[in-house]
C-alpha cells in the first residue's frame, strides 16, 4: 500500500466510518449530552469531507461551497443546542443522558 | 446574476416575511417588554401572513426557476405556502393574550415568521443547498419555541430531545444528499432528475436517496423515525404544539413531494417501496399507540403519526392521483389540527390549563357547543362520511388500490378503525359520563374564531371536493408535465 494514491474511495470511506462513529455516538453514549452534541459535529464533517472529496474529485464547485454553507449552519445549530442545555441544566441541574427520562417516549 | 422582473415577483411571498421577521427583531427589541409590545408584534406577524397569502395571488402563472436554479416556484409551491401560511396564521391567533405558557413573549412571534420563511424555502427549493437552508431555518426556531417556557422541565427536555434527534435527523438528510451529489455531479434538483431519466441508477444514488428520505421522514414524524414526537408534543407548550401539529408537516410533505415525484421521478419504484414501509409502520405505531394514552397532547402526537402514514400511501402509490391524494390529505388535516386544538388550548379548570383526556368528560353537558364541534373534529379524525377527513382517506386508498397496492389499502382501513376507537372514546366522555368537575366557561374569542373556520370547512367539505380534487389534479400534471 505504500506510494499507493489516495483514491475518493479512501476518502468516502473515512467519511462513512466518521459518520457511523457519530451516530453510535448518539445512540450507545448513555453519559453526557455534551458527547452527543459532539457526535452531531462528527456527523456534520463526515458529510463536508464527502461533499469536498467528491468536489474534487468530480471537479465541481458546488461541493466545497455546499461544505461551507454546513459549517455556518453548524455553528448556529451548536449554540442553539448548547443554550436548550444551559435551560435544560438549570431545571433539572444534570445532564446525563439517562436524566432525560421526565416524558417516556 | 440574473434579476428580472420574474425573479422579484416570483419570490413575493417570500420577500414579504423576510422583511417582517427584520423589522419584527427590531420591534421586539427596541420597545418596553410587556404585554403591549407583545401585541404589536403579534399583529404585525399575523399582517404579515395574510399580506404574504395575497402576494401568492399576485405571482406570476406557471413554473419558474429563479435564483441561478436555487428556487423553483409553481403551482405545487404556491398551493403548499398557502397552506402554510393559513396553518401559521392560526397557530399566531391562537396565543392568546396572558396566558402564561412562555409564548406570550414578542420573540416567540419572531421565531415563527423565520420558521414560516424557512418552510416557504423549502417547499419551492430546487436545489439540494437551498432545500437544506430552508430546512435548517424551519428546524432551529422550531428547537427554541419547544423550549420556548423556560421554567418548565417539561419544556426544556422536549426542546432537548426535539434539538438532539433533528439534528441527527438534519446529518442523515445531508449524508445523502453528499452522495446523490457525488453520484449525479450535481445538487440541483431538476438536473438531478435528468441525470436519472436513463432509469439506471447506481447503489450510491439508492443509498443517498434512502439516507434522505429518512432525514425527511424525521422531519414528518414517519415511523419508524416518530420517537421525539409523543415526547415534544407534550413537553412543549400548548400553543407551541398546536403549531407544531399543522404547519411543519405539511411544508415537509410539500418537500417530500418535491423531492420524491420531481427529484427522483424516474426511479419511483425504488422509493415507493420505502414509502410503502414508511407508510404501514406509522399507520400502525399511530393508531396502536394512541389507545392507552391519558394526555390529550400525546393522543394528538400519535394521531399526528398515524395521519402521515395515510397521507404516506399516496406516496408510495406513486402515481399522478397518489400525487393529489396526499394534497387534499394535507389540507384536510391543516383544518382538523386547527380546530382539535383551538379546543384544546381551551380546556382549563380555575384557569389552569389541564391536558388530561379524562378532563372533557362531561363537557356535553357544562360545554355543549363545544362537545359538538369536538365530536365533528374527531368523526372527521376518524374519516366518518360526509366530513373532510373521510375525503382525504378516501382519495389516498383510492390511488393506492389504482396503483395495485391492496394488501396497502387493506391495512389502512384497518388501522383506521382501530384509530376510530380512541376518537369515538373522547366523544364517549363527553356526551355519555358525567363530568365530576367542570372545565372553565367560555372560549376565547381568538379560539372561537379559528373553530369556526376549521369546523366550516371540515363540514361544508364535501361542496368543495370536486374543486379542491381539481385544483390538486391541476397541480399533480404541472408538477409531472
Amino acid at each position: 500500500m505504500i506510494g499507493a494514491e489516495i483514491t475518493l474511495a479512501h476518502y468516502l470511506s473515512v467519511a462513512g466510518l466518521l459518520f457511523v462513529f457519530g451516530v453510535f455516538g448518539i445512540f450507545l453514549n448513555r453519559k453526557n449530552v455534551i458527547t452527543i452534541l459532539m457526535s452531531i459535529e462528527l456527523i456534520l464533517l463526515s458529510v463536508s469531507i464527502n461533499l469536498v472529496a467528491f468536489s474534487a474529485f468530480n471537479g465541481d464547485l458546488a461541493g466545497q461551497v455546499f461544505s461551507l454553507f454546513i459549517l455556518t449552519v453548524a455553528a448556529a445549530e451548536a449554540a442553539i443546542g448548547l443554550a436548550i442545555l444551559v435551560v435544560y441544566f438549570r431545571n433539572r441541574g444534570s445532564i446525563s443522558v439517562d436524566d432525560i427520562n421526565v416524558m417516556k417516549g | 446574476m440574473d434579476f428580472s422582473q420574474i425573479t422579484l415577483s416570483a419570490a413575493l411571498p417570500e420577500y414579504i416575511l423576510a422583511c417582517l421577521s427584520l423589522v419584527l427583531v427590531l420591534v421586539a427589541a427596541f420597545s418596553p417588554a410587556d404585554e403591549q409590545n407583545m401585541k404589536t408584534v403579534r399583529s404585525l406577524s399575523l399582517l404579515g401572513y395574510a399580506l404574504a397569502f395575497g402576494a401568492i395571488f399576485f405571482v406570476p402563472q406557471g413554473t419558474h426557476v429563479i435564483f441561478n436554479g436555487l428556487f423553483a416556484v409553481g403551482p405545487l409551491g404556491y398551493y403548499m405556502k398557502g397552506l402554510v401560511l393559513i396553518g401559521a396564521f392560526f397557530a399566531a391567533w391562537l396565543v392568546s393574550d396572558g396566558w402564561g405558557d412562555g409564548v406570550d413573549r414578542p420573540e416567540y412571534h419572531v421565531l415563527i415568521v423565520l420558521a414560516v420563511l424557512g418552510m416557504m424555502v423549502m417547499i419551492s427549493a430546487n436545489d439540494l443547498l437551498s432545500l437544506y437552508m430552508g430546512l435548517e431555518l424551519q428546524s432551529l426556531p422550531l428547537y427554541v419555541v419547544a423550549a420556548m417556557r423556560t421554567g418548565s422541565l417539561k419544556s426544556s427536555e422536549a426542546g432537548l430531545k426535539y434539538f438532539l434527534l433533528g439534528a441527527l435527523s438534519s446529518g442523515l438528510l445531508l449524508y445523502g444528499a453528499s452522495l446523490i451529489y457525488g453520484y449525479t455531479g450535481t445538487t440541483n434538483i431538476s438536473e438531478i432528475a435528468a441525470s436519472l431519466s436513463g432509469g439506471e441508477v447506481s447503489a450510491g444514488i439508492t443509498i443517498g436517496m434512502v439516507f434522505l428520505l429518512s432525514g425527511l421522514a424525521f422531519k414528518i414524524s414517519a415511523a419508524p423515525f416518530h420517537m421525539w414526537t409523543p415526547d415534544v408534543y407534550e413537553g412543549a407548550p400548548t400553543p407551541v404544539t398546536a403549531l407544531f401539529a399543522i404547519v411543519p408537516k405539511v411544508a415537509a410533505m410539500g418537500l417530500l413531494l418535491n423531492v420524491s415525484y420531481v427529484a427522483f421521478a424516474d426511479i419511483s419504484v425504488q422509493w415507493s417501496q420505502i414509502f410503502i414501509a414508511l407508510s404501514v409502520a406509522s399507520m400502525i405505531v399511530g393508531a396502536t399507540g394512541a389507545i392507552m394514552q391519558q394526555n390529550i397532547k400525546r393522543m394528538m402526537a400519535y394521531s399526528s403519526i398515524a395521519h402521515m402514514g395515510y397521507a404516506l400511501a399516496g406516496f408510495a402509490a406513486a402515481s399522478e392521483a397518489g400525487f393529489s391524494s396526499v394534497i387534499i390529505y394535507m389540507t384536510t388535516y391543516l383544518f382538523m389540527g386547527a380546530g382539535a386544538f383551538a379546543i384544546i388550548l381551551n380546556m382549563r379548570r380555575d384557569s389552569v390549563p389541564v391536558e388530561k383526556i379524562s378532563d372533557l368528560t362531561g363537557m356535553s353537558s357544562t360545554h355543549p357547543l363545544l362537545a359538538a364541534g369536538m365530536m365533528i373534529i374527531m368523526f372527521s379524525m376518524a374519516g366518518i362520511p360526509p366530513l373532510a377527513g373521510f375525503f382525504g382517506k378516501w382519495y389516498v386508498f383510492l390511488a393506492a388500490v389504482n396503483a395495485g397496492l391492496l394488501p396497502l389499502a387493506v391495512i389502512g382501513v384497518l388501522t383506521s378503525v382501530i384509530g376510530a376507537f380512541y376518537y369515538l372514546r373522547i366523544i364517549k366522555l363527553m356526551y355519555f359520563e358525567d363530568a365530576e368537575a367542570p372545565l372553565d366557561k367560555g372560549l376565547e374569542r381568538n379560539n372561537r374564531l379559528v373553530l369556526l373556520v376549521s369546523l366550516g370547512v371540515i363540514t361544508l367539505f364535501f361542496m368543495g371536493i370536486s374543486r379542491v380534487n381539481e385544483a390538486a389534479g391541476f397541480i399533480a400534471l404541472s408538477a409531472f408535465g
